[in-house]
């Protein structure tokens, strides 16, 4: 679609053409027009990737904030239904909980805080975040955040003002974090391919939905997770160390990325000289990180616990709604929840987990390496999200984000995953009142370009072709396609028999699946027998 | 047209669509129920009544194909949900369904839009093409206008370019077709019909069958009138009609002042009846005089004399003198874009009631243009800014404010960097002459040649091609519009609150209104000095 700037002749410039006059204009113009012949006759749109990269990003980055703006007119979790509403109402409910009560009293059931009404369920880092956000609520609208009386309070100035709480944590958290992960992971690449990662990216569908439409703060754990993986690859280990405690203590889901994080880093210090001083050396960078994070409940051993309890509700159940994972998806056949207790099955479930993170784990502390440090993250996070307990369909949402990491790596799987993962959200989308956006982003990230056929250095890089254009796989994607739009037109404009009302939600559950365990499998094979950054490895150590 | 360039298209158009999609829920005008009540209006009325109806206050002003139109669309809105169509029961009628009914119509409608930016770049140079693709389809003026505010002016306009893109390719007869029939949708584009006239007179209607060929044009304008006002004229509607599409008693400014002569003209009389009367001297100073522009008000001035329909048409007319000289001098096919789009700055300018939204009418079409030379670039870059911006006062509720800016600015970005590097870099010739009529229409092209001859003088690359665009005018005045864009949204409201609440308004149509002057006069000065001096008038250019 769009060329390289290597290949354009430069022509001298024009600096005095507005100057000339007219009179010039038509006596060089008549002798000119016999010598030039059409050699430059088809001429291809370029963009100059060389010169201009950085009003390249800039527009990649407004063009990102533009959509997630527009997501924001939309619909949001819960809004108008009374009488818990949504996820909106959870955060909005935790601003007024956190401008009004001493901070002790946040984790605890008090006459103030209500924990059975949105109770704070998210580590310290969110509740702070809350504080502030509450505060500059508290400052333009009072109303919005006032105790007890507020609750389900919705208005069009307040719903701006909460959106834009969103979309300024997007702004300040994640995109810069992801301008420094491209410019640093893909600094080898050409610009044209450093600014493809970058628009795969931050348009991917999926995030913004769910931040901008159904309304979370994904993007604050998820960009310190980008931030950590930065640090990893710039050999910074204590401050991936400072923003990965971070991100977990921003959203305990960053675990999922943890045995990525533990495995690299320590394998980084097996190769150290002395690895003892090195792992004590992150450990009491993270144990310090915590004890900032978590002063205000270090009074007693107590409030640690009451935090702890509110951040693990067993009690939820082994999953939540209709999520795309092993467990959710084999109650079809097998009623885990008849055959074993709630404590068995997590316990069972963290195995399972474990089990399936061990591979990429191994990989990593044997030969740590950038890539491979990536791969791990997307691993272990496919890991959590598909055998762990207590899985949200959010959930998928810390898979999908190391997978558009990878995109010049693996444009494949990013090119399965998003709208896979995306597609998994249907049903809740639907709930939420979210079609429209969900149709117009999905639509919008199938129309990028694909990925760019030149590899480093401006040459074309056959290899890496779209999916679609990949050979031996050309019958795959079809089918997973079709499959896909039939799925879609059926749970869109079909009834389910009376007799299984969540049929579709069923069969939607089951395909996401299928593909994202086939994903794993690939993913998992593809960390360990294709290590493609072997050079850089040697370069690391030769530093 | 080859399947490659169909995908370039498709895709282009794809991404536009997905955001006009996420555009849905933000805030539209009562243009929206206006378009509502005509589809109520010509699904529930016989044909005869369709313009005498008064049930609601917003009865039908636009002619009879998009009457039409209308009531093709209420076929699909009353099996959607009976209540869009009904007359009483619809009014005010603001679900969701009726609310993306009508916003997808738009969106449908701009197939238009698209097919007549593909006919108009059909000969251009890829990159070419690709920039003429980007300026239109992304054009902020039309996201704002048409699916935020609410209107259907994209696919009008798409008519506008087949048009121009059948006179361009010579099927004149096809372009006078087009133009008839865009008159019929909305009489507004009707300005530009001198220049349609003049020169389908002088380019059609000549050679050995000019009798044959001036009856055959008067047939097909007179035969695509017949069939839009043929069936009111059966029902003896017409004086009706002709009521409702032209109401004389508005006022000479809208009720937002659009960038236009006038609303200069109103501030210098506002600004002198003040000064005067701080020397001392006895003014009368009419009523209401500041909240003119209402219908049925005549906006009375203070000092200067009072402007008449009459004197606004006469204006209009008499600026638009030098390009039909132009046009009956030497109808060339390769100048007919620009003497439209100056006949459109002409009707902006001086026009009578003019809203700002009628600048789309020469942005729009005045990107052919830009892409062929460097220098209708620069203008294009400039006068897209400015018309885009005094957009901005329609929407004027918070949550669209980023959504209007980034629109903007990011348009701006693209365009600026795309033509700088697609025009200056390579050299402005390089689309070739035999193909590309179009790109022969004008000048400055002379460095380049001059370079290219000789290969001498071979100048560095500077360091920033795209800071030449523009002028240095130019420059300084766009970023005026930052300050004025500041001064409206912090420092007024904090240092004068409540009072002179029109006063950003107004300082922001008096600083487009310079910006369109400029524009229009550079236009004027092309038009009537420039080709002139055309190859073809020059036989002793022959010799050199």
């Amino acid at each position: 679609m769009l060329q390289s700037e290597t290949d354009v002749s430069r022509t001298p410039n024009c600096r005095s053409q507005r100057s000339t006059s007219p009179f010039i204009t038509v006596l060089t113009r008549r002798s000119a027009i016999g010598t030039k012949k059409k050699k430059k006759m088809e001429q291809a749109f370029v963009w100059p990737w060389k010169s201009h990269k950085w009003a390249t990003f800039l527009a990649i980055s407004m063009f990102a904030f533009l959509l997630r703006m527009l997501v924001s007119l939309h619909s949001y979790s819960g809004a108008a239904v009374p009488p818990k509403y949504g996820d909106y109402e959870a955060q909005r409910h935790w601003m007024e909980i956190t401008v009004h009560t001493p901070v002790k009293q946040w984790y605890q059931n008090t006459t103030d805080n209500d924990l059975r009404y949105w109770g704070l369920d998210y580590p310290p880092l969110t509740a702070y975040q809350s504080f502030v956000h509450g505060i500059f609520l508290n400052a333009v609208e009072p109303a919005a955040v006032a105790l007890h009386t507020s609750r389900g309070y919705e208005n069009t100035s307040s719903k701006l003002l909460m959106r834009w709480t969103v979309l300024s944590s997007d702004i300040l958290v994640f995109f810069p974090a992801v301008l420094v992960f491209v410019a640093l992971y893909y600094r080898q690449h050409a610009n044209q391919e450093q600014a493809w990662a970058l628009a795969m990216i931050l348009l991917q569908p999926a995030l913004m939905l769910i931040d901008h439409g159904h309304f979370q703060y994904n993007c604050i754990s998820l960009g310190l997770a980008v931030g950590a993986a930065a640090a990893v690859i710039m050999r910074q280990e204590l401050m991936a160390c400072i923003l990965f405690s971070l991100s977990l203590n921003h959203k305990q889901m960053s675990t999922y990325y943890a045995p990525a994080f533990f495995a690299h880093l320590l394998g980084r210090c097996f190769q150290c000289r002395s690895p003892v001083v090195g792992v004590m050396r992150l450990g009491v960078m993270v144990l310090a990180t915590f004890a900032v994070c978590w002063w205000p409940f270090l009074s007693s051993w107590q409030s640690v616990l009451q935090v702890l309890s509110r951040l693990a509700p067993l009690e939820r159940g082994l999953y939540e709604d209709y999520v795309a994972n092993f467990w959710c998806s084999t109650s079809l056949l097998v009623k885990w929840k008849q055959f074993f207790s709630i404590p068995m099955l997590a316990r069972l479930a963290m195995g399972m987990t474990i089990g399936a993170s061990l591979p990429s784990m191994v990989q990593q502390i044997l030969a740590p390496s950038a890539e491979g440090f990536l791969f791990s993250m997307l691993n272990s996070s496919f890991a959590f999200y598909l055998f762990a307990f207590q899985v949200h369909e959010k959930s998928v949402l810390l898979p999908v984000l190391p997978a558009t990491l990878l995109a010049l790596n693996e444009p494949q799987v990013l090119q399965y995953i998003v709208p896979i993962a995306v597609m998994s959200m249907l049903p809740l989308l639907w709930r939420d009142g979210l079609i429209i956006p969900y149709f117009a982003l999905l639509s919008l990230f199938f129309l990028l370009p694909a990925h760019p056929v030149y590899g480093p250095q401006g040459k074309p890089n056959k290899q890496k072709g779209g999916i679609f254009k990949s050979s031996a796989l050309n019958l795959l994607p079809f089918c997973s396609i079709s499959g896909a739009v039939v799925l879609h037109l059926i749970y869109l404009f079909l009834h389910p028999p009376a007799r299984y009302p969540f049929l579709f939600e069923a069969l939607i559950t089951v395909y996401c699946f299928v593909h994202f365990l086939a994903l794993a499998i690939y993913t998992n094979w593809r960390q360990w027998f294709q290590p493609v950054d072997r050079a850089e490895v040697s370069a690391d150590k030769e530093e | 047209m080859r399947l490659s360039e169909l995908q370039e298209v498709a895709s282009l158009a794809g991404i536009a669509t997905c955001v006009k999609l996420l555009l849905v829920p933000t805030y539209h005008s009562t243009d929206f129920e206006v378009h509502r009540n005509w589809l109520a209006i010509t699904h529930s009325l016989p044909l005869k009544n369709w313009y005498s109806d008064e049930s609601s206050e917003w009865t039908l002003d636009y002619p009879p194909f998009f009457a039409y139109f209308e009531c093709f669309l209420s076929i699909f809105a009353s099996m959607l949900d009976p209540q869009i169509t009904h007359l009483q029961n619809g009014q005010g009628y603001a679900s969701n369904t009726v609310i993306l009914f009508q916003r997808i119509s738009v969106m449908v409608a701009d197939l238009f839009l698209y097919w007549g930016v593909c006919k108009i770049s059909r000969h251009l140079s890829a990159a070419r093409k690709k920039l003429l693709l980007l300026a239109v389809i992304f054009s902020p003026g039309l996201f704002i206008v048409d699916h935020i505010h609410f209107q259907y002016n994209g696919f009008l306009l798409g008519m506008l370019l087949l048009s121009l893109a059948a006179l361009q390719d010579g099927h004149d007869l096809l372009g006078g077709f087009w133009f008839a029939a865009l008159v019929c949708f909305k009489h507004l584009f009707a300005v530009a019909g001198p220049i349609y006239f003049v020169y389908l007179l002088r380019h059609y209607c000549r050679g050995p069958q000019k009798v044959l060929r001036f009856f055959k044009l008067a047939g097909t304008v007179v035969g695509v009138v017949v069939v839009a006002f043929g069936p009111f004229a059966y029902y003896n509607q017409i004086p009706q009609v002709i009521k409702r599409l032209f109401p004389f008693g508005r006022g000479l400014c809208h009720a937002y002042w659009a960038p236009n002569i006038w609303a200069l003209y109103y501030i210098v009389d506002k600004a002198a009846a003040i000064v005067l009367r701080k020397i001392g001297v006895h003014v009368n100073v009419p009523q209401a005089a500041l909240t003119g522009g209402l219908v049925g008000d005549f906006s009375p001035n203070a000092l200067l004399p009072q402007i008449t329909p009459k004197i606004s048409a006469l204006l209009v007319v008499g600026t638009m003198l030098p390009c039909l000289v132009q046009a009956w001098r030497h109808p060339r096919k390769t100048d007919v874009a620009r003497w439209v789009v100056y006949a459109y700055a002409c009707g902006f300018m001086f026009g009578w009631h003019v809203h700002e939204k009628a600048s789309l009418h020469m942005v729009i079409p005045f990107s052919i243009l830009a892409v062929q030379s460097l220098q209708d670039a620069g203008d294009f870059i400039f006068i897209a800014t400015v018309a885009t911006y005094s957009l901005f006062p329609l929407l004027f509720e918070a949550k669209e404010y980023p959504i209007k800016v980034l629109l903007l600015v990011l348009y701006i970005l693209v365009m600026w960097v795309s033509f700088a590097h697609n025009m200056m870099e390579r050299g402005e010739l390089n689309s070739n002459e035999a193909s590309v009529p179009i790109s022969d229409s004008f000048v400055h092209q002379p460095c380049n040649l001059e370079k290219l001859d000789e290969g001498k003088n071979v100048e560095k690359q500077p360091k920033d091609e795209g800071m030449q665009l523009l002028s240095i005018f130019e420059k300084v005045y766009l970023a005026g519009l930052v300050l004025v864009e500041v001064y409206g949204q912090v420092l007024h409201p904090f240092f004068l609150r409540d009072h002179l609440p029109f006063l950003p308004l107004m300082l922001i149509s008096g600083y487009c209104s310079i910006g369109m002057l400029y524009f229009w006069a550079g236009q004027l000065f092309k038009i009537a000095f420039m080709s002139g001096f055309h190859t073809e008038q020059l036989p002793h250019m022959k010799k050199a």
